[in-house]
This record gives structure tokens, sequence and C-alpha cells, in this order.
């Protein structure tokens, strides 16, 4: 018989914080750009892309910080595409996502298929290095669960305070929230709004592409289709019961990272895999149920603006 | 403004428009619904690009291509719907786009320079507060500072007093004469003919689209300008004879409510309306008129106290089952409760009636003819100006937007037994509004019991058949044909006999 301490261990909490950091980059990226209006579904797709061209990077130069900011440019350029859709062209919002996510899907295998002669999975390549951080290391226990990770895991921390400090304590924060909370009202004191709102999906697109490269080099270091797995989703999902604020979306972030871990380690101890993948759609779908009506998206979401 | 053309689909806005402003003059633009002066006004401040014609500044020809440019020109403007941002607070509204340098935000600082900066222009106003909590009047005031913090030298306000007491209303005038007086030129839009002749030095005149002239205000008058607008006279609407009352509709007691903040808006009231009635309440906007017409709609929960329809009991209902008893209601703020914007022409004037035959047919499958066929009907009815009842309700001009939701209350066949009008002329030229006070009568000669709201004692006054004054969440019962004097005593509080 397992007993419960053998499931929740220190490596357990180490692999939250993992998991946990793909959701949070993604979800920070999401916040920024639905706050200044635009809606981003294709952060799963974003994702993708940044996850194999970190990959393909590091196959083809053998430097996996090279990869990073592949695929930091790669998630950005897939944004600006969806953001020239949505923002230049005034189409919907969903459907320019979507077509972002559906483009990932099929370029992904595609790619692999010609380069690694599998769809499935690439080489494997080398992969972003461990870090620890020095004193903090020595603590048991806490130690143990803050190291070693790859370097994506450590920026997190970084880009989410950041994102609260531009959001909250700057007038472009101000800004980009006046365009997403009322565009013409915006418009009429001033403010550029599609410039800002340009600029703001292709952030969130560069997050989500460094999303993707933590899931390729900061974890397996390889590319397999289907890694991604619906995290861009779930980031979404992250993004709104963090009720559009980086902190709390980091402190949820990790509530679904400790689902997404919890899932990896029962799958290790034969209880059926698919039953298992659930787990994550399932506190999704409860912690939704439990912060709706009291998260509130911006007023202008969603809506393009044409001056 | 010379040769200034804008069409857009369907419609020309402005037709050859030559209009000019000469620096430190207050400058009226009258005009009917529709007549064209916000996109006139929107032009100059670089929302929209003319179609043809030139824009010269102190003389020398510009393109106003965006309002960053208008406001880099020391153009500013107060939009006829509120442009704020009604979750952040007062200063950052005031300062937004136009922040102190620096990177960093600090709040405090903001809110100090704001504060600081009101209380020079004579505007007082609590910098920390959100926007959405304040009253119209107070939001106003947010605008025109919004406009002055950016140090502008043309202000363009865009009926700024529709919606404001005769109180603020002086204050404002106060505050333009002031501005003036500092070398700084205003532009003042407005549909009600006193107020223009009382503070402008010249008046243009446009009529759909075309410039009719431009008058010194010492050389005309209120019929003179009125039949410039209109090409007739206008007579004013009153009641002929009359009111035939019968029946008590509406009966409230001791009603309580709480308001935005939580505060008591609410201390109590009673009184009675009956059918064939129109009872209008005056009072300075603020002192519970809000709080009391969202109870008898449904909107908001009374505290205490009872509300009886004909006998039944309503208190705190919601709206459907107050549209169901007859309640139709104009909204105080049309642009939240009035209208929804996205939706066309078509779909605003069946909101409400939407859930119901013959709109609703089998299945709740929407009667597409019956509504096109309404549509069509009220919009003549109304004299709706719109290219077609599918265009989306927000091209259309602010008063047009207001005729529509006059004209809704209309119901399809039934008539309303309570039609409770919050402030129903505001933001209409004077045809429209004689327009709507013969509709109120009219529906009250009809059977139905009139609550009419307003802070315009002109109005209450025209076609009440009994006032009340609301001040401070209590009613005050005024004499049968009170004086100005008298009300406006009591809208702040005071007696005759004191
Ligand atoms: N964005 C738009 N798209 C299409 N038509 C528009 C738009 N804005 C205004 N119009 C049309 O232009 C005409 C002039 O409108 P405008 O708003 O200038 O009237 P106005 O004189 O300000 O009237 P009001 O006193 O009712 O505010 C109207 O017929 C209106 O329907
Ligand atoms: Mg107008």
């Amino acid at each position: 018989m397992i007993g419960i301490w053998d499931i929740l261990d220190v490596a357990l909490f180490a692999a939250m914080i993992r998991m946990a950091t793909p959701l949070v980059l993604a979800a920070t990226g999401g916040v920024i750009t639905e706050r200044s209006g635009v809606i981003n579904i294709g952060l799963e797709g974003m994702m993708m892309l940044g996850a194999l061209f970190g990959v393909l990077t590091s196959y083809w130069t053998g430097c996996p910080w090279l990869g990073v900011i592949a695929a930091m440019v790669v998630g950005g350029l897939a944004a600006a595409i969806h953001a020239l859709v949505v923002i230049r062209f005034n189409a919907n919002h969903i459907v320019s996502g979507l077509g972002i996510n559906f483009i990932a899907l099929g370029l992904a295998p595609f790619l692999s298929e010609v380069i690694w002669g599998s769809r499935g999975h690439s080489d494997i390549v080398t992969g972003l290095p461990r870090w620890e951080i020095p004193l903090i290391k020595e603590i048991p226990v806490i130690g143990e669960i803050l190291g070693p990770h790859s370097p994506t895991v450590f920026m997190i921390l970084a880009i989410v305070i950041i994102a609260n400090i531009v959001l909250f304590k700057t007038k472009w924060g101000l800004r980009i929230t006046a365009v997403g909370e009322f565009a013409k009202a915006a418009a009429t004191a001033g403010i550029p709004v599609q410039r800002t709102r340009y600029i703001c999906v292709i952030i969130s697109g560069i997050l989500a592409g460094l999303a993707g490269v933590h899931m390729s080099l900061g974890h397996l270091s390889m590319f397999t289709w289907g890694m991604i797995g619906g995290r861009g989703f779930i980031a979404l999902a992250v993004m709104i019961s963090g009720n559009w604020r980086p902190y709390r979306v980091l402190a949820i972030g990790m509530v679904f990272g400790f689902a997404d871990a919890l899932q990896i380690r029962l799958q290790g101890l034969g209880v059926p895999v698919h039953f298992m993948q659930m787990i994550p759609f399932l506190v999704t779908i409860a912690v939704l149920a439990g912060v709706m009506g009291r998260s509130r998206p911006p007023a202008d979401i969603g809506k393009n603006y044409e001056p | 403004m010379r040769q200034i053309t804008k069409d857009f689909p369907g419609v020309r806005a402005n037709d050859a428009v030559d209009f000019k402003v000469a620096q430190g003059e207050i400058h009226g633009l009258l005009g009917e619904n529709g007549a064209g002066k916000s996109v006139l006004m929107g032009i100059l401040y670089g929302l929209y690009q003319p179609t043809s014609g030139e824009i010269f500044i102190h003389g020398r020809a510009v393109a106003i291509r965006s309002p960053a440019e208008a406001i880099a020109l020391k153009i500013g403007m107060v939009h006829q719907h509120f442009m704020l941002i009604s979750n952040m607070t007062v200063a950052e509204n005031i300062v937004l786009g136009f922040e102190p340098d620096g990177y960093f935000w600090n709040r405090k600082e903001i809110a100090q320079r704001v504060a600081q900066f009101a209380a020079e222009a004579k505007l007082p106003i609590n910098p920390e507060e959100t926007v959405g909590q304040l009253s119209v009047g107070a939001q106003q005031r947010v605008e025109i500072l919004k406009v002055l913090y950016r140090q502008a030298q043309i202000l363009i306000l865009d009926e700024p007093t529709a919606v404001l007491t005769p109180q603020e209303t002086e204050a404002l005038f106060r505050a333009m004469r002031a501005l003036r007086d500092q070398g700084k030129t205003i532009i003042f839009i407005a549909h009600k003919l006193k107020e223009v002749l009382s503070i402008c030095d010249r008046i243009t005149v446009l009529c759909r689209g075309k410039l009719v002239g431009t008058e010194d205000a010492g050389a005309t008058d209120e019929s003179k300008l009125a039949e410039m607008m209109v090409g007739t006279k206008v007579v004013p609407a009153t009641r002929i004879g009359e009111a035939t009352i019968g029946d008590r509709v509406l009966e409230v007691k001791d009603l309580t409510a709480d308001g935005e903040r939580g505060e008591r808006a609410l201390e109590g009231l009673s009184f009675e309306l009956r059918a064939g009635e129109i009872l209008g309440i005056a009072g300075v906007e603020g002192n519970g008129q809000t709080e009391l017409v969202e109870v008898l709609t449904g909107l908001r929960r009374p505290t205490g106290g009872k509300v009886f329809l004909s006998e039944a009991d309503l208190s705190g209902i919601t709206p459907r089952t107050a549209l169901d008893y007859g309640i139709r209601h104009i909204p105080e703020d049309k642009r939240k409760r009035g209208i929804i914007p996205g939706f066309s022409v078509k779909e605003n004037l069946i909101l409400g009636d939407h859930c119901r035959p013959p709109f609703k047919g089998r299945f709740s499958w929407l009667m597409e003819r019956v509504i096109r066929r309404f549509a069509d009907k009220r919009i003549e009815e109304f004299q709706i100006q719109t290219p077609s009842r599918d265009t989306p309700i927000d091209s259309l001009s602010g008063g047009n937007q207001q005729r529509l939701i006059v004209g809704r209350v209309y119901g399809h066949q039934k008539r309303p037994t309570l039609l409770i009008a919050a402030q129903p002329t505001c933001g209409l030229d004077v045809q429209a509004t004689r327009y709507v006070r013969q509709k109120l009568i009219e529906l009250s000669d009809q059977g139905a019991a009139v609550l009419l709201v307003s802070a315009d004692l002109d109005e209450v006054m025209a076609i009440s058949d009994r006032i009340l004054v609301i001040h401070n969440g209590r009613l005050h019962e005024a004499s049968k044909r009170p004086s100005r004097q008298e009300l406006g005593l009591l809208m702040i509080g005071g007696r005759e006999d004191e």
C-alpha cells in the first residue's frame, strides 16, 4: 500500500513549480493582452511554436539559449499575426486565435517529420542547464523544492513582478487598462489605442513562446507532439481565476501546477493514464466555477476599435 | 473650418459648412438633433476625417488626424457622452494620456496634483473617488478638468448642460466666463436657447448638415433662433384644459432605500399618483431621485416601506415584473440603461418587449416581420433620423438615440399604466422636447399615471399637475401653482415661510 506521504514528497512540490511555470508565463501574457482589450486564445499555438523552434534552434546551433531567444521571437511573430488580423482587419478575436492554434498544430508535426523524420517527436537536443540558488539549496526540503530547476523557472518570479509593476505602478499600465476598459475614451484622451494593443498582444506571444520553450528545452530537452497538451487553455483559466492580476496569477498557477504534477505522479502508480490526465481540467472547472462572478474582465474586451 | 463636408454611409452629416470662431469668445452651436453639430466638432477634434474641406487655426492650415494631434494643437473636447473610465479614479481619468513625466506612477502625488489643479480651476473634486460612483454633474466636472488639464486653448463643450441641474449649470457658466476672460475660446453646444443666449457672444446655427448663419447673441432672441433651426415657429407644450384624474395607480408608503455606497438615500417617502395625473418630482440631482426611480422600476431593492400598484404589492419586484405590470421607464442614464450600444435601432426598439408576443412567436422565435414593421412605424412616428432600422444605434446622433428610448415606452399595443420619466427631454432639440412633452400629456390623457423626475424646473412647471420636491431623501409638497422661487428654495431645503 502506498501511503499519502509517498506521493506528497519533495519531488512532487518541485514538479509543481516546474509545471506551474509555463502556466504562469502564458497566463501573464494573457493578462497583458486582455487588459488592453484583445483576447488571445492562440496562446496554446504560440506555446507550441515556441517549444518547436526552441528545440530546432538548439538542434542547429547546439546552444539552448539561442533556442530560448528563437522561441520568444517566433511566439512574438505569431502574436503579431494575430494582432494584425484583429486590430488592422477587425476580425473576431476568437476566430483569429483559433486560426493560430490550427497553424501551429499542423506546422509542428510537419516540420518535425521533415527535420527528424518523425511526426511524433524530435531528437534529443541540448537542453537548458539546471540552476540552483546558492545558500537556499542548503536548506532542507525548501532547498530541494526550489532547485535545481531550469532557468525559465526562476524567470517567472521576475516576470510576474515586472508585469505587476508595469500594470499598476506606471503610466503605461494605466494606459493599457484604459484602452481595454473603454477604447474610445482612451482614444479621446490622446492614447494611440491600436499601437498599445499591438504591443500588448506581441508581448503575450513572447511570453507564450517562453512558456513553450520551458516545456521543451527546460524540461524534456526535446519536442514531442502534444507536449503542450492544452496548457495554453489552462493558462487562460489561470488568467481568469487570477482576476487579470499577475500576483494572483502566480498563486493560482501554482494550484494548477500542483494538479498537473499530481497527475503525472499518479500515472506512475497504475491508475489509468487518461483518467489522470483529466485532473488539471477538472481543477480548472472547479476553480473557475468558484471564482466566476467575482472576477471581472476588462469592459471592452474582444471589441474592435475603429478610429 | 472651411467648406467642411462629411459623409457617412447613407447620410451627409456636414455639407460644405463654413464655421469661424474668434479667439476669446464663447461661441454657441445650435441645431436640431442630427443637424451635425457633434460630427463637425468631432472633425475639429480629430475623431473623424472630413470627406472634404480644410481647417485653419490662427490662420494656419492644419490636418488633424487624431485626438492626440488635436490635443497637441491645444484643442480639448468634452463629449456629449462621457468619455470616462468608470472603474478608475477621478485623478487617473484626468491625467490619463497626459501623465506627469517619469516612469513610475505615484498615486498620492497625482491625487494631490489633481486636487490642487481642481481647486485652482474652481471646480473642486475628490481625486481619489471612483468615477463610476459620481453623480453625472460631478462626472461632467471631471470631463472639464480633463480638458483644462491638457492646457486646451480651444474648448469644445458638446451639450455639457444637458445633464446638469440649474445650480450646476450656473457654476459651469461662471467657470466658462472665467476661462474666456483668460483668453480661452469656447465652443458651446446646447439645446436650451435660454442658456445659449445668456452665455454666448456669437451663435451659429446648423440645419440638416448645412450652415444657416451666425448671429451676435445681442442681436437675436429665442424665437428667431428657433426659427433658424427648424424653419418654423415653435409653440411650447402645455396641457390644454384640466387633467381628468382617475383612480389611484401608485401608492408609495414610508419607502426607504440605500444608495450605491450603502448610505441611506431615501428616508421614508410617501406619495400617491393617480391615473391621468402627471406628478413632477423636482430636485437637485443626488437627493434620492435616482434611487426612487430604481426602486419603482425594480432595479433596486428597498430596505423598508411598501409600493402598491393598484392594490398589488410591488415592493422589491424585478424589472421584468415591473414591465409585466405596465410600468415603463425612461432612464436617467440613457447610455447605460436606455440602449444596448452594439444593437441595431430595430433591436433597441423592442427591448423589454422582445420576450412577449407579438415579437416572440412560437418556440421563442423572434417574429422578424412584426418587429420590422413595428420598428419602421416607431421610426416614422418619433422622427428618428436613421439611415435604416438596421443601423447600429451608436451611429445615431445623441438626440435621436433619445427619441428612440422615448418611442419605446409606448410598447407594442398595451399603453403603460405607469410611466416613470427621468429627465425625458435632456439632450433633445426644441421641437423634439415639445413633442415628448406633448406625448407625456397625451399619455396621461389616455389614463396613464406619469411620474416626471427632472432637474429642469421649466419642464416640471410646464407639464406637471402637481409638484413634489425631493431633498435629502425626503419629499416636500409644493403649493398648487408654485413659483420658481418657492421650488428653488424647497430644492435646497428651505421653506418660504422660514
Ligand atoms: N459614426 C457615425 N456613423 C454613421 N453616421 C453617423 C455617425 N455619427 C453621426 N452620424 C450621423 O450624422 C448625423 C449628424 O449627427 P450628429 O451627432 O453630428 O448630430 P448632432 O447635431 O450632434 O445631434 P444631437 O443634438 O442629437 O446630438 C446624424 O444623422 C447621425 O446619424
Ligand atoms: Mg450631438
